[in-house]
């Protein structure tokens, strides 16, 4: 799913004006053409869709054992977000670190992390991808350098500030990728940690998922100043507001970013404005928002509107999308038979990855 | 200023720490030191004084003071390989980034299954004694020592100083050192290490049949004070330095209790819910049928640390108190 | 076939309430559509069903309240086919508790904490007891251990009369505790010394580690080095072992008592006014040595009364009952540090007020200090136990083999009662008899007792 590293860097469309004190010299001296990529058009679009509908479609059916109890504490949907994990994730490359939120299915599904190591997880099974330490919030994979959920809001922000400062200091030429929402602009730690990056230079691209609610307070009632993207510049990084519904915006968007920051020229913030179709958790009292307003973006729907541009442009037919659907509901039958019958870890082990040494601290006689 | 501690020579537990800086930046370059004012400043306390000069901006790194993030990078970049050093300039600083130390450097190796492991050093200055009044007095090793997934040390000693840090950086997981204010200026023979420190057990200062006076950090000297005048009365005190406050040595606490069958513990934190408090808990529960006398603590008054001199001294543990909890158990 | 089951909504969710359905049976439905409102804790949300088909019977009427996973309907194959690819479906986790019990849970990963468990009513399991918390309160107060009590109130309820029935059984004192550290205690387990033997010199007269060295060698405790500034006190002990022998001693006693006397029980009220006016004015003529207690009082007439009534005063030997020459009343004394025992104040009956307050107070504070004269220990011919300075109104006691009757009497205390037909307050004392029903009947029981009643109205001939 991984794009190969751009060799050429795109200034199709004009930057947006970069407030602060940086210029971004490396965006000016544009060149004209394509976008890179490595395939053609058509087969990247269906990429796109592939990876968007497997989010959903694992997602619908994670809807589906929690009410049956099958999975457990608390879980947050990613549906009607899928644009964003799928678009930003075109831009990196497998060197590079992806930092996310407790809103992380479609991170990881869409950073490589099987359908089968994430259902386990949420099973809490051994087999699961944290080893089923972690569940739903907190999917981990080191080998994808996926360094996963964080349950505290604004949390995994200064931990992505030190993984670009390790690659900075080492000269290495690798992102930092870290997802957050709009209610993490609040916190003080995503203050520090911008004022941290930009201060340093740091290679770290900041992903706010804007879907207008801290979990069930709106965006209006929690900002005195609502543009987000505006304040981000103040801290003197470029940053600009994108449609977090439309895939090829977000993708074209964070690759203008990743390729800023790999020119050396710092951090970069994207706005990405998009909406979760359902509650915050699982199943939420939605009393904070209207009914109207869920269904106005539901028309807005990022898979909809990818598969209706391309059954327009004679891309796309209802057998191709059958097996498509055919395809991922298959993967996901697998995950979730793979997870019932995966072993639990048993009670001797507790005390693992407590330390490295796994040393026990308590002797009970 | 800058005098070199070499081993046998005359030194203080501040050029003994820096030392230990200067010996870890020098020996491995994955190790920087990042911190408020540890660069051109020198340390709050003097501790990183020449260490920029020596090693250039990029590894001695002053940092805004934004505590949770400049933690939170330390993290980050120790995930990424790298063996920071994090100064937090003092414990109740600290509490801005509690969520970091908690949240992140404690539970990432377990929430991960074992991936990632976080090796990362912090160290902090705490302790009353010096009249900074309530916001900067405090001793909250016991929170910190609360928390499975790090380790917690308190050197109390020249030689702990100079030789903790090595095996502290070498520790894949997170440790945070206390380093406590009163001890900077410290002075004396600083001894050629007879074997390198280890991180896991207890160390017995001073060895004694009647009683044992359990203690760490910033409390040492007094107790050994309180040693020295209980011996004048033939009353022999072994002093025994917890020094790793987690994991906690119970294995040394409990073989001294069963030479002794008495026991004080000095910590000068508050005593309800202290480190005092779980140190008298394990020996209820591994030495009870060693005990001749009540387990005595001598804590610091449950008060928010005073600024004037005769109620701080009165608040914070005083070898006086030592002496008198030591008659208590066994007069 | 499917079915449509309650959801679990949340983490912190067990059950739920079926508000209302928003398909009725025979509706079409898919996958995805709500079909019915469920209220939780936290909120009123519109469920969906995750199969398409028809909906078949409702099992569940609006306004139920069931745990997580019990079927709410069933779900039918539609006759049409599905707008969406066939999946397999083998992982569906049914649940598999049956709905009807009101406690079945369904079958889950994690248990619920048991704080959120309600706990049923009636039944007891394993671990717990059915009893609320006035009687859980009642069982502490009395010491009644709550697991060890079968209850006989509804589904094996426990209830105050049983707690008071247990608390009765065990109103003998606990057993007494040496003060020892615990090393002590373990080296004299180590080296076979009794403890009850030690003198302590430690703080309150513990005993220490040292004390029981040297117990052990055969010296004396030998006075504290001069460091240290104890005033070592010595307390003398009890001949047997406190901590245990006693206890078995009292254990075999009233085993005994319950197993072969067949006891019957007699209680009356009576009037102290006069006793009490008498006391006072004798106490505020007397010098603080002659002053008397109304114990002096009870036991006096108590030892009258068995002179008056003889048949009450002797043993049950032999299977007959042997009539004692003299009234050697027993007087139970509880010792300090538990444990209990019943010296005779020796022919009572002849002793004036102020000289058997004397030999009361003797013989308590020897019994206390475990100086006891043989013969004290095995005279008494019928005993009083005296519970009124622990505050109790009312005891009924067990009877002192060979002994055929217990005199038991509770605290003086001001109640209102008719006199000469008005209301007055008085101080009243209620006076017990256990006796044994082989040696006597109920009427010479209450002849005793109205005999005790008569003679404390005429203190003065005491």
């Amino acid at each position: 799913m991984s794009a190969a590293r751009p060799t050429t860097r795109t200034g199709k469309d004009s930057a947006p004006p970069k407030p602060g004190r940086k210029t971004a010299t490396a965006e000016r001296k544009a060149d004209t053409g394509p976008p890179p990529v490595g395939r053609p058009d058509v087969r990247r679009r269906t990429d796109l869709l592939t990876a968007m509908l497997r989010i959903r479609r694992f997602e619908e059916r994670c809807v589906e054992l929690y009410s049956a109890a099958k999975i457990r504490g608390f879980v947050h949907l990613y549906i009607g977000e899928e644009a964003v994990a799928v678009g930003v994730n075109e831009a990196l490359t497998p060197e590079d670190a992806v930092v996310s939120t407790y809103r992380e299915h479609g991170h990881a599904l869409a950073r490589g992390l099987t359908a089968e190591a994430v259902m386990a997880e949420m099973y809490g099974k051994a087999t699961g991808c944290s080893g089923g330490r972690g569940g739903s919030m907190h999917l981990f994979d080191a080998s994808r350098r996926f360094y996963g959920g964080s349950a505290i809001v604004a949390g995994g922000l200064p931990l992505a500030a030190g993984l670009a400062l390790a690659d900075r200091m080492r000269g290495m030429p690798r992102v930092t990728c870290c997802f957050f929402g709009d209610g993490a602009f609040a916190e003080g730690e995503f203050h520090e940690t911008a004022n941290l990056a930009a201060l340093w230079n740091l290679p770290l691209l900041l992903v706010c998922e804007n879907n207008l609610y801290a979990m069930g307070t709106a965006l209006t009632r929690e900002h005195a100043q609502t543009d987000l993207a505006m304040r981000a510049a103040s801290y003197g990084m470029p940053a600009w507001a994108v449609d977090g519904m439309d895939v090829d915006a977000v993708e074209q968007s964070a690759r203008r970013a990743v390729e800023g920051i790999r020119a050396g020229t710092g951090p970069h913030f994207l706005e990405l404005r998009t909406y979760r179709f359902r509650a915050h958790s699982m199943y939420d009292p939605d009393r904070y928002r209207k009914k109207a307003e869920i269904e106005e973006w539901k028309s807005r729907d990022p898979i909809d509107r990818l598969t209706h541009l391309m059954r327009d442009n004679g891309e796309l037919d209802d057998s191709e999308l059958t097996r498509i659907e055919q395809r991922i509901t298959d993967e996901i039958d697998r995950a979730v038979d793979a997870a019932e019958q995966a072993p639990e870890e048993p009670v001797e082990d507790l005390l693992r990855h407590v330390t490295s040494t796994s040393a026990e601290e308590v002797s009970r006689p | 200023m800058n005098a070199v501690a070499t081993e046998g020579t005359k030194t203080t537990y501040r050029e003994a720490m820096r030392e230990a800086l200067r010996e870890a930046l020098r020996s491995d370059d994955r190790v920087f030191l990042m911190g408020e004012d540890v660069g051109r400043y020198g340390g709050c306390f003097g501790v990183s004084l020449g260490l920029l000069e020596e090693f250039g901006p990029d590894r001695v790194r002053d940092t805004p003071l934004s505590e949770s993030a400049f933690v939170g990078a330390g993290i980050g970049a120790a995930l990424a390989g790298m063996r920071p050093v994090v100064e937090i300039m003092t414990v109740n600083f600290s509490l801005l980034a509690l969520d970091q130390l908690l949240n992140n450097a404690a539970t990432l190796l377990h929430m991960s299954g074992g991936q990632l492991p976080v090796p990362l050093v912090i160290r902090m200055t705490t302790g009353a004694g010096r009249q900074l009044a309530a916001q900067h007095s405090h001793s909250l090793e016991g929170f910190y020592a609360h928390i499975p997934g790090i380790r917690v040390l308190a050197p109390a000693t020249l030689e702990d100083a100079r030789h903790m840090l090595a095996p502290a950086l070498a520790d894949p997981d997170p440790v945070v050192v206390f380093e406590h204010g009163s001890l900077y200026n410290a002075s004396g023979e600083l001894l050629p290490p007879t074997a390198p420190v280890d991180l896991d057990h207890a160390a017995i200062r001073r060895p004694g049949t009647d009683i044992s006076l359990i203690t760490y950090g910033g409390s040492l000297p007094k107790a050994r004070a309180a040693a020295d005048e209980l011996a004048a009365e033939g009353i022999d005190a072994e002093v025994i330095d917890l020094r790793t406050l987690r994991p906690l040595d119970g294995a040394t606490v409990t073989a001294s209790v069963a030479r002794t069958h008495r026991a004080v513990i000095v910590d000068e934190a508050w005593r309800t819910g202290s480190l005092a408090a779980e140190v008298s808990a394990r020996i209820a529960e591994e030495s009870f049928y060693d005990l001749d006398a009540p387990v005595e603590r001598v804590c610091s008054a449950e008060v928010p640390i005073p600024y004037a001199r005769q109620l701080e001294e009165a608040a914070l543990p005083q070898t006086a108190d030592i002496v008198a909890a030591a008659h208590r158990a066994v007069d | 076939m499917g079915e449509f089951t309650m959801p679990s909504l949340g983490a912190d969710m067990d059950e739920g309430t079926l508000v209302e359905w928003l398909v009725g049976p025979g509706d079409l439905i898919r996958r995805g559509d709500p079909v019915a409102v469920i209220e939780t804790a936290k909120s009123t949300i519109e469920v969906e069903c995750f199969e398409s088909g028809a909906m078949g019977r409702l099992l569940v009427e609006p306004g139920t309240t069931v745990p997580v996973g019990t079927p709410l309907a069933l779900i039918e194959p539609a006759a049409e086919g599905r707008g969406e690819p066939e999946r397999a479906r083998k992982a569906q986790g049914k649940p598999q508790a049956p709905p009807a019990p009101e406690h079945a849970r369904p079958a889950r990963t994690s248990k619920p904490s048991p704080a959120r468990t309600p706990v049923p009513s009636g039944g007891r399991d394993r671990g717990h007891v059915g009893a609320g918390p006035l009687i859980r309160r009642l069982a502490e107060q009395s010491g009644v251990d709550l697991t060890a009590l079968d209850g006989s109130g509804p589904a094996g309820r426990v209830t105050r009369a049983d707690i008071e029935r247990a608390a009765a059984a065990t109103t003998a004192a606990r057993p007494s505790r040496i003060r020892a550290t615990p090393l002590a205690r373990r080296r004299a387990a180590e080296l076979g010394v009794d403890l009850s033997a030690v003198t302590g010199t430690g703080k309150d007269s513990a005993i220490r580690a040292e004390d029981v060295s040297k117990a052990a060698s055969g010296h004396a405790a030998a006075p504290p080095p001069p460091r240290r500034t104890t005033a070592a006190v010595r307390a003398s002990h009890p001949p047997e072992d406190q901590a245990s022998g006693m206890r078995q001693v009292i254990a075999r006693l009233m085993t005994r008592a319950n197993r072969d006397i067949p006891h019957y029980y007699l209680s009356t009220t009576v009037d102290m006014a006069t006793a009490m006016d008498w006391l006072h004015d004798h106490n505020r003529r007397s010098p603080m040595s002659e002053r008397l207690l109304p114990a002096a009082l009870l036991l006096k007439a108590a030892a009258l009364a068995a002179h008056e009534v003889p048949e009450l005063n002797g043993f049950w030997t032999d299977d007959r009952f042997a009539a004692a020459q003299d009234i050697h009343l027993g007087v139970a004394v509880s010792l300090r540090g538990g444990g209990l025992v019943a010296p005779a104040l020796h022919r009572a009956d002849t002793l004036g007020l102020p000289e058997l307050m004397t030999a009361l107070k003797d013989l308590v504070s020897r019994a206390r200090t475990g100086r006891l004269r043989g013969s004290e220990v095995s005279d008494a011919t019928i005993t009083v136990t005296h519970l009124g300075d622990q505050g109790v109104e009312t005891v009924f006691g067990v009877i002192h083999p060979p002994q055929v009757a217990l005199v038991g009497f509770g605290r003086v205390v001001d109640r209102p009662c008719a006199v000469d037909g008005l209301l007055g307050v008085r101080p009243v004392v209620t006076a017990t008899l256990s006796a044994d029903h082989r040696a006597t009947d109920g009427a010479v029981g209450a002849r005793y007792l109205t005999t005790l009643d008569r003679l404390l109205q005429n203190p003065e001939k005491l």
